[in-house]
């Protein structure tokens, strides 16, 4: 325990770790100083004068962003001289600022409104005319009004700190003084939206919500990011069934207030203008539109008889969709349909890592655990480019405790920056004991397994991990926002099923049901008499080879849970409707009535009991998650057989989503090239030093 | 982008000073510096200091915008500096820079046709107690008049 001095703050004795900054002494006991540059995990920068307070026997006011508590202090945060002081500070802030609050996209939760209103600082003595810089757009997604900047830097540090991509600075000083882009006129950076989320007025806006609504006119729904495993929550502003804004500044779930660039933006493929509304029915070379109950009988009727002649049936299941509909769809396959041919495009080897780790109940890190190991070890993977939210946490963590990165990659990656150790792939074995004997001296370590990290790999790493003698974790990554959730709930072909690769060549095949996939993007369906019914948004490849396309609801539309690449389990608020569409589980459910099939209530609810009934690991608690929390699924123990079938990581980047980015004009218009990744599907799998088995 | 041996010996003892991973508390010096010796700071110049320094390009951009006696345009042979702030100015500061234009016949920051002198108006330099006071390049005059710069600049026009 650190050392405690005794402090008054208004006239309440506090007791406070000596050395602790002021501001934050009084947050915890419940006693706001206002702040505009101070920001909690960013640097000091002591630069907007708007936290002065007053300390006895202190000749002047004190700033109380950078002022260390001390014993005896006796301290007033809103004495008249304070307050004075206060409604100065905004007075100067106010000389060039426009007061365009009526237009401005701040309007209603804009810290210097607030402040002004608090303090009454609205008359201003300054009769000089206000310095006016027109408007700038540095990019699609951030615009820059200079006038309204309040200097406060948080955008600068945002972005070099929590982002490490430097790309703000301040050009020139005084009244001159202004943010400016690393291209001088427009930035080239991540597109994240740090910068515009963290302003704490309405300098930095985002080319997707300015001048669309006042914040007061959404409604504010909290879900899961759809577009990568990391599972971010999202905060979506939903006004008439338009999702208009994607942040998460109330910081609940995982990752506090990170948001990428998909999370942030790219929720506009919702309402692409090819998303399907109605069912569709081949006739001849093309699709007809025809009624849900129509496409439901035939689909009902056709399976039926398939099944009654004992056709062989494919199903194909989704990174995508939820738990629940990943749980129900392979029941249908195995009770309802009485097939093991069931899979989904597997982008990590989970198989072999559960396996790896049967036994335990302690290997499995969640993203918290990237925040506060000692020791991470990145094997074979662009983190900043394929999980944004797990290298925030960890330059967050060498921010602030100083952890120790180590990175072993087939190219350059941006944590390389902050590693102590980095080899590149592929490595030796000298590397590789380099390696352990540094890791000896970590107390503990957290190991990340890439989609470059073989079997072998992945089972020398964990043998490594397991004879270093201190705590290990591990994460195996996987791509997308269910992928975990699918091999989880048995989309897999476990009993001797056909795999993804077997049904797509099997000549054979009678049946192919795809749900939320898109295998025949960059292959061809073998068995030409195949009848095939695809649920998808768009109509993809498979779509169109498909007898019969059904609209199916997008993550953003429907309720259910995900389970993000750590395994950490979370709820889904469905944020819009789209007219016309049905979410999977309805269309699944509606189909086994169509069957005539038992198959249980269709509800995201009841099908979540059935889960934590019947899935290992999956028994956790229903207020974590439906407070809208993150509860850890415990790591399967015993062994689990090897699949067959490959697993590849889809190699998106930063500005790719699978197949849901071509149909997001936003991350379409922007200009950034897709960042050095190595893991592309064209390059090879690179040898891991994990091959020459660590002895 | 290279320096003269003497600088490049210069720069190297600077990096050296600081503590590991505080290479960027060579920015400021390194401009000065290589300032001198290109006689501007060019877009190239920032690219070399920043590369040196490991910090992004942007950050070097950032300082110098911020310090006046960093210049992206290149100066006179002589820089005459003249103070205007209180001090100087209570005691002809500003008569003293007004002559110190008229004399070289170029506004601030303007440098002469010959490339040989220019002029800017500066804040406090902390010759207070030597108002008012002029400073061209590294050498501070004191207690200056409207005379004593006519010389002062006469006699540097004669060296040439
Ligand atoms: S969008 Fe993100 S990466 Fe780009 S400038 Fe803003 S904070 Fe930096
Ligand atoms: S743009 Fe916003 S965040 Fe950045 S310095 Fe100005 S007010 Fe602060
Ligand atoms: S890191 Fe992944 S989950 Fe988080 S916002 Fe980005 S794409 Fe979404
Ligand atoms: S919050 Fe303390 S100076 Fe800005
Ligand atoms: S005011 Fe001129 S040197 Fe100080």
């Amino acid at each position: 325990m650190a050392e405690t001095v005794q402090l008054t703050i208004n006239g309440r004795e506090i007791e406070a770790e000596k050395g602790k900054l002021l501001i934050e002494v009084a947050r915890e006991n419940g006693i706001e100083i206002p702040a505009f540059c101070y920001y909690e995990g960013l640097s000091l920068q002591a630069a907007c004068r708007m936290c002065l307070v007053e300390v006895e026997k202190t000749p002047k006011l004190q700033v109380g962003c950078t002022l260390p508590v001390a014993a005896g202090m006796v301290i007033h945060t809103e004495s008249p001289t304070v307050q004075q002081a206060r409604k100065g500070t905004l007075e100067f802030l106010l000389t060039n600022h426009p007061l365009d609050c009526p237009v401005c996209d701040k309007g209603g939760e804009c810290e210097l409104q607030d402040m002004v209103f608090r303090y009454g600082a609205g008359e201003s003595r300054f009769t000089e005319r206000k310095l006016h810089v027109p408007e700038k757009q540095w990019s699609p997604v951030v615009f820059f009004d200079a006038p309204r900047c309040i200097l406060c830097y948080r955008c600068v540090r945002v972005c070099n700190e929590g982002m490490g991509v430097n790309a703000l600075g301040i050009a020139e000083r005084g009244v001159r003084a202004e943010i400016v882009p690393n291209h001088h006129d427009y930035l080239e950076c991540d597109e994240c939206g740090a910068c515009i989320d963290i302003c704490p007025v309405g300098a930095l806006t985002s080319g997707i919500y300015r001048y669309q609504t006042r914040p007061w006119e959404m409604n504010h729904v909290g879900t899961i990011c759809t577009h990568c495993a990391d599972g971010c929550r999202t905060t979506l502003g939903v006004r008439n069934e338009k999702i208009i804004r994607g942040n998460n500044r109330d910081r609940s779930g995982i990752n506090g207030e990170f948001l990428c660039v998909k999370g942030r933006y790219a929720f506009d493929f919702v309402e692409h203008p090819e998303r399907l509304q109605s069912p569709m029915l081949k006739t001849g070379d093309g699709f007809e539109p025809v009624s849900w109950s129509k496409a439901l009988e035939i689909i009902g009727g056709r399976f039926a008889e398939f099944k009654k002649a004992g056709a062989n049936f494919g199903v194909i299941g989704s990174n995508h969709t939820t738990n629940e509909e990943n749980f129900f769809l392979q029941k249908f396959a195995r009770q309802g349909l009485g097939t093991n041919n069931i899979d989904h495009h597997r982008t990590g080897d989970l198989a072999t890592f559960f396996d790896a780790l049967s036994g335990r109940t302690d290997a499995l890190a969640t993203v918290s655990d990237l925040y506060t190991a000692k020791a991470i070890v990145i094997v074979g993977s662009d983190l900043s480019q394929q999980h944004p939210l797990l290298a925030n946490q960890i330059r967050a963590n060498v921010r602030h405790h100083g952890a120790h990165v180590y990175t072993l990659t087939p190219g350059p990656v941006r944590e390389e920056k902050l590693a102590v150790f980095t080899v590149r792939l592929p490595g030796t074995k000298q590397d590789l004991e380099a390696l352990r004997e540094k890791l000896k001296t970590e107390s503990d370590v957290t190991m990340v397994f890439g989609g470059g990290a073989s079997q072998h790999g992945m089972r020398g790493f964990i043998g490594m991990g397991d004879s270093l003698g201190i705590p290990v974790k591990y994460i195996c990554l996987v791509d997308y926002s269910n992928s975990r959730g699918a091999f989880d709930m048995g989309v897999i072909p476990r009993d001797g099923g056909m795999c993804l690769e077997e049904m797509l060549g099997s000549t054979d095949l009678d049946v192919l049901w795809v749900v939320g996939a898109n295998p025949l993007k960059n292959a061809t369906l073998a068995s030409e008499k195949a009848f095939v019914v695809v649920q998808d948004l768009f109509m993809t490849e498979t779509a169109k080879r498909a007898d019969i396309v059904l609209p199916a609801a997008s993550a953003y539309e429907k309720n259910g849970t995900v389970t993000n690449v750590c395994g950490e389990i979370q709820k889904l608020k469905a944020a819009i409707k789209v007219m016309g569409t049905k979410t999977d589980l309805e269309i699944m459910g509606l189909i086994a009535k169509e069957m005539g099939l038992n198959l249980g209530i269709w509800l995201p609810d009841k099908v979540l009991d059935e889960i934590r009934a019947t899935v290992h690991g999956y028994n956790v608690p229903l207020p974590v998650i439906t407070t809208g929390g993150a509860a850890p699924t415990l790591p399967l123990n015993g062994r689990v057989a090897a699949l067959p079938g490959s697993i590849a990581s889809a190699g998106d980047t930063l500005f790719t989503s699978g197949s849901l980015s071509r149909y997001s004009k936003i991350l379409n218009s922007i200009i950034e090239a897709p960042g050095e990744l190595y893991a592309d599907r064209a390059t090879p799998r690179p040898v891991l030093p994990g091959e020459v088995t660590p002895a | 982008m290279t320096f003269s041996p003497n600088l490049e010996e210069k720069f190297a003892k600077m990096l050296a000073a600081y503590p590991e991973g505080r290479k960027r508390s060579a920015v400021v010096p390194m401009l000065i510096y290589a300032q001198d010796e290109t006689g501007a700071i060019t877009p190239e110049l920032i690219e070399e200091v920043a590369r040196r320094c490991e910090v992004a390009p942007l950050q070097v951009d950032e300082v110098v915008g911020y310090y006046s006696m960093l210049h992206r345009k290149p100066l006179g042979k002589y820089h005459v500096q003249v103070c205007t702030n209180i001090s100087c100015m209570l005691v002809g500061g500003t008569e003293l820079y007004e002559h110190a234009k008229k004399k070289l016949g170029i506004g601030n920051k303007e440098v002469t046709a010959d490339g040989q002198f220019s002029v800017e108006e500066v804040e406090c330099m902390g010759a207070c107690s030597w108002a008012p006071a002029v400073e061209i390049n590294y050498d501070f005059h004191h207690f200056v008049t409207p005379e004593k710069l006519d010389k002062l600049i006469d006699g540097l026009r004669k060296k040439q």
